[in-house]
């Protein structure tokens, strides 16, 4: 359950950025979410709604953007989709391949007040 | 109290030395923060709605939704851990402390290669341990009958160490410069892969009487670690572990990774892997030399 853990990183950067950025309140936080990532969104929307009550993102709305894994494969020499981090090339089906994107765990954006 | 964040959270660590009592007292504090808001469901939904039309409608349902704005962030969720990380990097460095992560899944014998391992090498130089697990000060009294000082971190309901329970947890160790820091992880082969504690390597151990494509089913663990120790290999003659196999599916994942096959009761192997320990041990200390 290390969503619990990610979801507190977030509220504590939310809380950081309230200074810098000037808002009291947060409305809603996209949240991009690699279907690589070691982050299941469902868990994020549940550990999300329960770090954030009685803070300054109290029932804001996350929205979560699944971004797709992609890899560099160097005997293809061509960028192929990849639905596990380590799997095998979809096209030649070896596993000489570098994870380029679909991992990232990461703030996108805020609608606050 | 905390140095890093400013948490004034005596909290996670539950005692240094022995057989403090204040188990629950510290970790209350923890956990004050989800409970005492018991009312928040309703407003999950009003929120959504109001965004929804208040611009067209000209008239909006919340006073304050004309300051409404977007900011960009763009920021790693995992930034704070690193940033406790990053911290706990420099302090170890600073004193040549040469720090590693064990990480696996329960029962891989990561303890006992822990107390074989200071018992072995106590005379050499000083080793220190933090001990994470859900509960119980079990493994840091082992650890504490080698002779070593030990900080138990309980998680409670969390499944792995983060790098602000570690930092907690050197403040009160206080491990001696040029010594040897070991980690034990939360028995996981998940969630600990994502959080830098500070270490300088991770050593994922997994034992033969688990199943040998382990680095295929938990790839993250096997990427992340620099070290794969093989463990239980006296057991070898009674199972159908297939070691070389194995050791495949580990340099799949991770084609850099450095595996030592061992016996952290048998004593298989140890060799190897104190060799391993004292060289990087020598070269934390020469780089703190070289920095001072």
């Amino acid at each position: 359950m290390h969503e619990m853990s990610l979801c507190q990183g977030v509220l504590k950067i939310l809380q950081e950025q309230a200074e810098i950025q000037n808002y009291s309140k947060v409305n809603s936080v996209t949240l991009e979410v690699g279907e690589l990532s070691t982050a299941v969104p469902e868990s994020m929307e549940m550990c999300f709604d329960a770090i954030t009550r009685g803070t300054l993102a109290d029932g804001a709305e996350l929205i979560i953007v699944r971004t797709k894994g992609e890899a560099w494969c160097r005997k293809c020499e061509d960028l192929v989709p990849v639905k596990e981090r380590f799997g095998p090339c979809p096209q030649c089906n070896g596993v000489d391949i570098e994870l380029r994107a679909g991992d990232a765990l990461r703030i996108q954006e805020l609608e606050v007040d | 109290m905390c140095l890093t964040c400013g948490c004034g959270q005596p909290g996670h660590v539950h005692s240094h030395d022995g057989h403090d009592h204040d188990h629950d007292h510290d970790h209350d504090h923890d956990h004050d923060h989800g409970h005492s808001h018991g009312h928040g469901h309703s407003h999950d939904h009003d929120h959504g709605h109001s965004h929804e039309h208040a611009s067209t409608m000209g008239v909006t349902h919340d006073a304050d939704l004309s300051t409404a704005r977007v900011v960009k962030i763009e920021q790693d969720i995992l930034s704070v851990n690193n940033r406790h990380a990053d911290a706990n990097r420099r302090f170890l460095k600073d004193r040549g402390i040469f720090t590693v992560n064990f990480v696996s899944s329960p029962g891989s014998g990561k303890t006992t290669l822990l107390a074989r391992t200071i018992t072995d090498m106590k005379e050499k130089f000083p080793f220190s341990v933090v001990e994470g697990d859900q509960q119980t000060e079990n493994d840091a009294e082992r650890i504490r009958a080698t002779g070593a000082a030990a900080t138990q971190v309980n998680t409670g309901k969390g499944c792995h160490l983060d790098a602000h329970m570690v930092g907690h947890a050197l403040e009160h160790l206080d491990p001696d410069a040029e010594s040897v820091l070991f980690i034990e992880n939360v028995g996981n082969l998940i969630c600990p892969s994502a959080f830098d504690l500070g270490e300088a390597h991770k050593i994922v151990v997994l034992s033969v009487t688990e199943g040998e494509d382990k680095p295929l089913k938990y790839p993250d663990m096997f990427f992340e670690a620099d070290l794969m120790i093989l463990n239980k290999v006296d057991l070898l003659p009674y199972l159908s572990f297939d070691v070389e196999r194995c050791m495949a599916y580990a340099k799949q994942v991770n084609p850099d990774i450095r595996i030592l096959q061992l016996s952290a009761t048998a004593g298989d192997g140890l060799d190897e892997w104190y060799e391993w320990l004292s060289a990087r041990r020598d070269a934390t200390i020469a780089a703190k030399n070289r920095a001072n």
